[in-house]
């Protein structure tokens, strides 16, 4: 808590990856004293940095995908909020967030309208051919061989979304615009929603044409969109994953298209990034993107405004935006 | 009806072609080595023609069949089909206007977000290994941009209705204002373009619309604006947005129609800010049936003296 005697301003601790500077910090530098370990001179470990400041530390800003430990946290038993970056909070512990009673802020809903956009693209690139119709232009192949295989109707088709949380919902509200038929699972029946609740994601696979990946990435949702899920979608099936790679069984999608027991993927997350399995570079009903949902200047100015107003609310101990729940 | 003949321009739809030919007696002219032979011994056979945006009924070929009653289109944009012409004739004409609404309305959102997002090229950037050394750059937010339409009919409204609900506002250019529609209403191309963030031309090509996004229009979208054509390729100045792109006077551009298809401007190849398809606004195999089963319907309305489903003239 600000007190009377500080005139400094106050202190919060910056763990990001090596050579990404978020683009806002000298912003934050003029309202907070950031502690950045990999800005120090000389040169200090993480852990020591940590240790060295403990005393003083009771928020950290975590740019992701840097991974908070429990070891990391156990550096800093003062410890009470974590600021993230990003929407996902795969890479923190949150077991010993909870043990420890420290609060969790993400993204929330800063990100969800250029999440949704992308997903959306996705679905569209796949169903009507849009990348691979470039590519046949660019070949030269419309002049030489004439018509493009033809693509499929977005308006009728049935859309299951794997959880219907902010972005979720985002994009059931841009599809419904296309005459999309739109049903979700998630973990509990949400009543205000007209849509059709499945309670597991086979069921709404058996029901969908195809399945949008957007939920947070835990131990019940690693590898949920599974061989079977897959398989009872179909053929005719198309996956579209804005969520996080690991909600997929990669290696039973990447076979599953090579076999053609679908009729496509549109991919912004993969399991092992930047690795993308090498298979699916030779297919046109396939579109892979590199983790950009959130790639614009806009996402950007907005995560900007809601971290600087969440630090400044946790200072004046005020209510803080975005508060996950674990 | 297998005696009646139908001539079809040129190559359009399978399963189109596998109809025409089973009900009735079809010409398929672009496999005809000397047209103007064929005409001549066919010209008492043929009643009725098929087209398409590619190829449909000009003055000329009009002329040459003296026993024409009906062009049944393949396609809701007439252009190809000189409509003066079958009037005085007595002609009717059909297109296939409502079913394909919907795809073209989805495949103008899904070149915006692939523009803007750079779908495409971020695609590419993955299958060249590009990934591995660095992230793909920052590209922009489609929710929320201002959306302004060419053209406020069945395919501007449902174009219009889609980006709604991302938020964008619609602003609109049309013959005549629209009391009864909430959008905002230019009365001019150039000023629609100088305001908004992304222009889509959505209007049919006539002698007016020809060229309609000129150069001043494409300098009034500016070096920030995208301009998405779903309409005909001679709605646009192709050269001037050629130089526009290059120029960076234009932001970027999804094409689907050009003005010389299948011929595309191979400058473009070479940028990141376009994405370019062939002429596929209604290319789905739902929509393709669709029409096909209106040119079929038209048709045998017509020969069965029934009324006719989708009359233009």
């Amino acid at each position: 808590m600000a007190t009377v005697e500080e005139e400094e301003p106050p202190l919060v601790l910056v763990h990001r990856p090596p050579n990404f500077n978020f683009p806002f910090k000298h912003r934050l530098q003029t309202r907070f004293c950031l502690l950045d370990p990999l800005d120090s001179d000389p040169p200090e470990s993480t852990h020591s940095f940590f240790s060295r400041h403990s005393a003083s530390i009771r928020v950290l800003l975590c740019v992701d995908p840097t991974p908070i430990t429990r070891d990391l946290l156990s550096l800093l038993p003062f410890l009470q909020l974590i600021v993230g970056y990003s929407a996902g909070v795969d890479h923190i512990d949150l077991d010993e967030c909870r043990r420890r009673n420290i609060t969790v802020t993400n993204a929330g809903k800063a990100f969800s309208p250029d999440v949704a956009d992308l997903a959306v693209a996705l679905l569209i690139d796949v169903l009507r051919r849009v990348s691979a119709g470039f590519r046949y232009v660019r070949a030269g192949l419309w002049a030489r061989n004439g018509e493009f295989p033809l693509g499929f109707k977005l308006g009728g088709k049935r859309v299951g979304i794997v959880g219907l949380g902010s972005v979720g919902s985002e994009i059931a509200k841009r599809l419904e615009s296309f005459g999309c038929v739109i049903s979700y699972n998630s973990r509990r029946k949400k009543p205000s929603v007209p849509f059709p609740w499945y309670e597991n994601v086979y069921d709404l696979a058996v029901n969908s044409d195809a399945l949008v990946g957007c939920c947070a990435l835990t131990e019940e949702t690693r590898h949920m969109i599974s061989k079977d899920v897959m398989t009872a979608l179909g053929k005719e099936g198309v996956i579209i994953n804005v969520g996080r790679g690991a909600l997929i069984d990669e290696k039973e999608l990447v076979r599953l298209l090579v076999g053609g027991e679908l009729r496509g993927a549109g991919l912004d997350v993969f399991e092992n990034e930047p690795d993308v399995p090498q298979e699916l570079f030779s297919l046109d009903n396939v579109v892979l993107s590199p983790h950009c949902a959130v790639a614009t200047p806009e996402c950007f100015d907005a995560l900007e405004q809601l971290i600087t107003a969440n630090l400044e609310a946790f200072f004046s101990n005020k209510p803080l935006q975005s508060v996950v729940e674990f | 009806m297998d005696s009646i003949g139908v001539l079809m321009a040129c190559p359009m739809n399978s399963y189109l072609e596998q109809q025409l030919d089973k009900r009735f007696k079809l010409f398929r002219f672009w496999t005809v080595p000397d047209k103007s032979s064929f005409l001549n011994s066919n010209k008492d056979s043929i009643q009725a023609v098929a087209g398409n945006a590619t190829a449909g009924a000009d003055a000329e070929l009009i002329e040459a069949l003296p026993k024409l009653e009906i062009v049944a289109n393949f396609s809701v944009g007439l252009d190809k089909i000189d409509l003066a012409k079958c009037k005085e004739k007595g002609i009717r004409v059909t297109n296939t206007p409502d079913v394909l609404t919907e795809d073209v309305a989805d495949l103008a959102i899904g070149l915006m977000l692939a523009v803007l997002r750079k779908l495409c090229e971020s695609d590419r950037y993955v299958r060249s290994g590009k990934w591995k050394k660095g992230d793909y750059m920052l590209t922009t937010k489609f929710t929320g941009k201002k959306v302004g339409i060419i053209g406020l009919g069945r395919i501007g409204m449902a174009i219009a209705k889609r980006a709604e609900a991302f938020s964008c506002p619609i602003s609109y250019y049309s013959r005549n204002e629209k009391p009864e529609i909430n959008y905002k209403y230019y009365p001019s191309v150039v000023e629609l373009a100088a305001y908004c963030d992304i222009l889509v031309v959505a209007c049919p090509l006539t002698k007016e619309t020809h060229h309609i996004v000129n150069r001043d229009v494409i300098n009034a979208l500016g070096p920030k604006g995208v301009l998405i054509n779903i309409g005909r390729g001679p709605h646009v100045e192709e050269p001037e947005l050629v130089s526009a792109l290059f120029e960076h006077r234009l932001g970027g551009a999804g094409l689907d129609v050009f003005e010389n298809e299948p011929y595309v401007p191979e400058e473009l190849f070479g940028l990141d800010n376009v994405v370019l398809l062939p002429h596929v606004g209604s290319g789905t195999v739902e929509t393709r049936e669709a029409m096909a089963d209106l040119v079929i319907g038209n048709l045998e309305a017509h020969f069965q003296k029934k009324p006719l489903l989708t009359p233009v003239v």
